[in-house]
């Protein structure tokens, strides 16, 4: 009897632990999923009674339009370019350059030295792109900025692809070599001493033990990233950009198409969230077969 | 996982199978081409602040100014009541978010931790769901705003309040740190479930704690999203969205005065805050961060690596 009274108790105490996290999960994240319905909505406001349920409760059903409106613009093609664009050359960038970090920390003899490197490298991670857009404002401004003779940089969209990988680069290479880093720190160091004894070059040894060694984290990060790969960095492209409008040929992507026409009028807001939906539901199964072909080559590592 | 004793472990490699001399050279002048430059802009942000406005209006912003002056610093601190008020509100929203979830994310991740709990796997999906689908900006927005996240300190704080990701390391915390014998020998010394957790289980996990706490802490501290989508009252501003909004400001006021002709724009420029104020303002925000990055470092390197590797 006891056994049985005392058992319930723990499952509801570990429950009660579970239900602020619960709530919240509930509220701020699956309530709206219900919101999705706006997107094949023609989105009214209800004057009698202005509540977020009450308009969607009465606002009439327009089919696919909101989906036919969001290809029709000329944004379209535009944005989902610049997103996989720029998420392709950034994947593949961040990489190499965080791989060959992370090899060229592991091989350095002295290691205060390293560990000051991996500091340093580290820091930008840390600084949000608001600061960072005053940063990259000191070198582009008009008039002031050190670069200032070359273009005006806020008008010209020619430079931007350049800067906003530059600013990828500069603000995530710190974070991924870490990672790298420590999966290097893992491999068993008896690895190199044989393959030394045996002859093997540094260089070797390299491509032979350190890259064959950190693959499952190279596949992992990148496949994780792939299937991330229809998100943009809103902060980037927003704060960075300072959201200037001769640039947006360049430097519109689905994240500032989303938050820009969730501001507009209601034709436009039904776009937005029609635009989120599809965004969401790509990326579902951009994760999913992600998380798949993860599994297959390391079940360990998989997301689930 | 301990970067420290990897790195003196690494030291202690024999000699005969390193780098070679110049090789190693190389390696450091790219390594430290590349740290350079990682830090330079703060320290081109720092210099401009430190520039004296008669400077920047002939040569503009530069790493050589003519002259050098502390006056930015003087006249932020004379922008008075928004300034502070902003920062007072950063610090309100990170001491409060930071604790909140800690909070729910210590207690949410035990109970995904525990094995013997039966309803580990539900709550596990739940969380892991919503790292992969959502319901997108507009509605997420919509939502809660309507549930009263308008403005107000609530709006700064819980959208943000719950990662799963975090849930993830706190889980890989617990796991690596607890066993399960120590928690089913509490429970039958008759301790309950809420005081194993907080009196036994949180001593231990401390580590993993602190670097939940500061990943929250920066990011509540860094945030200006929220600000964005639920705040327009200018009391209600976060330290960095006063700083962007700053920029807007001036912004829009440039490209008006243009248009209006000068006039009442212009005088409004000429009070807003000159260029090496709001650099004054980069470094006043970034200089916390910076203080206090050389000692959480290591902690948030533990974190991450945790989280990513998903042992």
């Amino acid at each position: 009897m006891s056994m049985f009274s005392r058992k319930n108790k723990k499952i509801f105490a570990l429950t009660m632990m579970m239900m602020p996290g619960f709530i919240w999960l509930l509220l701020i994240r699956y309530l709206p999923m219900f919101g999705i319905v706006m997107s094949f909505q023609d989105y009214t406001i209800n004057y009698r009674n202005p509540s977020l349920l009450s308009n969607i409760l009465n606002s009439p059903f327009n089919g696919l339009n909101n989906f036919r409106f969001v290809f029709q613009s000329d944004r379209a093609l535009v944005m989902i370019r610049n997103t996989l664009g720029y998420n392709a050359l950034w994947i593949v960038l961040t990489m190499v350059v965080a791989v060959a970090f992370a090899v060229m920390l592991s091989e350095i003899t002295r290691p205060l030295l390293a560990r000051i490197y991996q500091t340093l490298m580290f820091f930008p991670y840390f600084i949000s792109w608001v600061v960072v857009a005053y940063f990259v404002y000191a070198f582009l401004a008009p008039t002031y900025g050190l670069l200032s003779d070359m273009s005006n940089w806020y008008f010209n969209p020619d430079g931007w692809p350049v800067i906003l990988t530059l600013a990828t680069l500069w603000k995530t290479v710190g974070y991924s070599c870490i990672l790298y880093l420590a999966a290097i720190t893992g491999i068993d160091r008896g690895l190199y001493e044989a393959a030394s004894i045996d002859g093997a070059t540094k260089w070797q040894q390299v491509w032979a033990i350190t890259i064959p060694s950190i693959r499952p984290m190279i596949i992992i990060l990148f496949i994780m990233a792939v299937g991330r790969i229809f998100n943009a960095d809103f902060g980037l492209f927003y704060t960075v950009t300072r959201d200037s409008g001769p640039l947006y040929d360049v430097t519109t992507v689905i994240d500032t198409y989303v938050y820009h026409a969730m501001l507009g009028s209601a034709t436009e807001l039904g776009m937005s969230t029609a635009a989120g939906f599809l965004q969401n539901l790509v990326g579902f199964f951009c994760i999913m077969t992600a998380n798949t072909i993860v599994s297959k080559i390391d079940n360990e590592s998989s997301l689930f | 996982m301990n970067p420290e004793k990897e790195y003196a472990r690494m030291g202690k490699r024999s000699i005969t199978n390193s780098v070679s001399l110049p090789a190693e050279v190389i390696i450091h002048i790219i390594t430290a081409a590349f740290v350079i430059c990682c830090i330079l802009p703060f320290i081109f942000i720092i210099i401009i602040s430190f520039t004296e406005e008669s400077s920047l209006s002939s040569i503009g912003y530069s790493f050589f100014p003519q002259a050098w002056s502390a006056e930015a610093y003087d006249s932020l601190f004379k922008v008075g009541r928004p300034l502070w008020l902003s920062f007072f509100n950063s610090i309100v929203i990170t001491v409060i978010g930071t604790g909140l979830s800690v909070l729910v994310c210590i207690m949410y991740s035990y109970g995904m931790f525990r094995r013997d709990y039966p309803y580990r796997k539900f709550f596990t999906f739940i969380a892991f769901f919503t790292m992969m689908f959502g319901g997108g900006l507009a509605p997420t927005v919509m939502v809660c705003r309507a549930l009263g996240l308008n403005n107000n300190y609530a709006a700064l704080i819980i959208p943000a309040l719950v990662s799963p990701f975090n849930f993830i390391v706190m889980r890989t915390f617990f796991k690596t740190s607890i066993s399960e014998s120590l928690i089913e020998s509490a429970a039958l010394d008759g301790s309950g479930e809420f005081n194993t957790l907080f009196k036994i289980v949180v001593p231990i996990a401390k580590p993993g704690i602190a670097t939940i706490a500061l990943l929250n802490a920066l990011a509540y501290w860094n945030d200006w999203y929220l600000a964005l989508l639920y705040v327009d009252v200018r009391d209600m501003y976060p330290l960095q969205y006063f700083l962007m909004q700053m920029q807007n400001n001036i912004e829009f006021l440039k490209r008006n005065a243009a248009i209006m002709g000068g006039g009442v724009a212009m005088e409004a420029l000429a009070e807003m805050p000159s260029e090496s104020l709001r650099m004054a303002l980069c470094v006043f925000i970034v200089v916390p961060i910076a203080f206090a990055y050389p000692f959480f470092q290591r902690y948030i390197v533990a974190g991450l690596t945790i989280g990513a590797v998903k042992e």
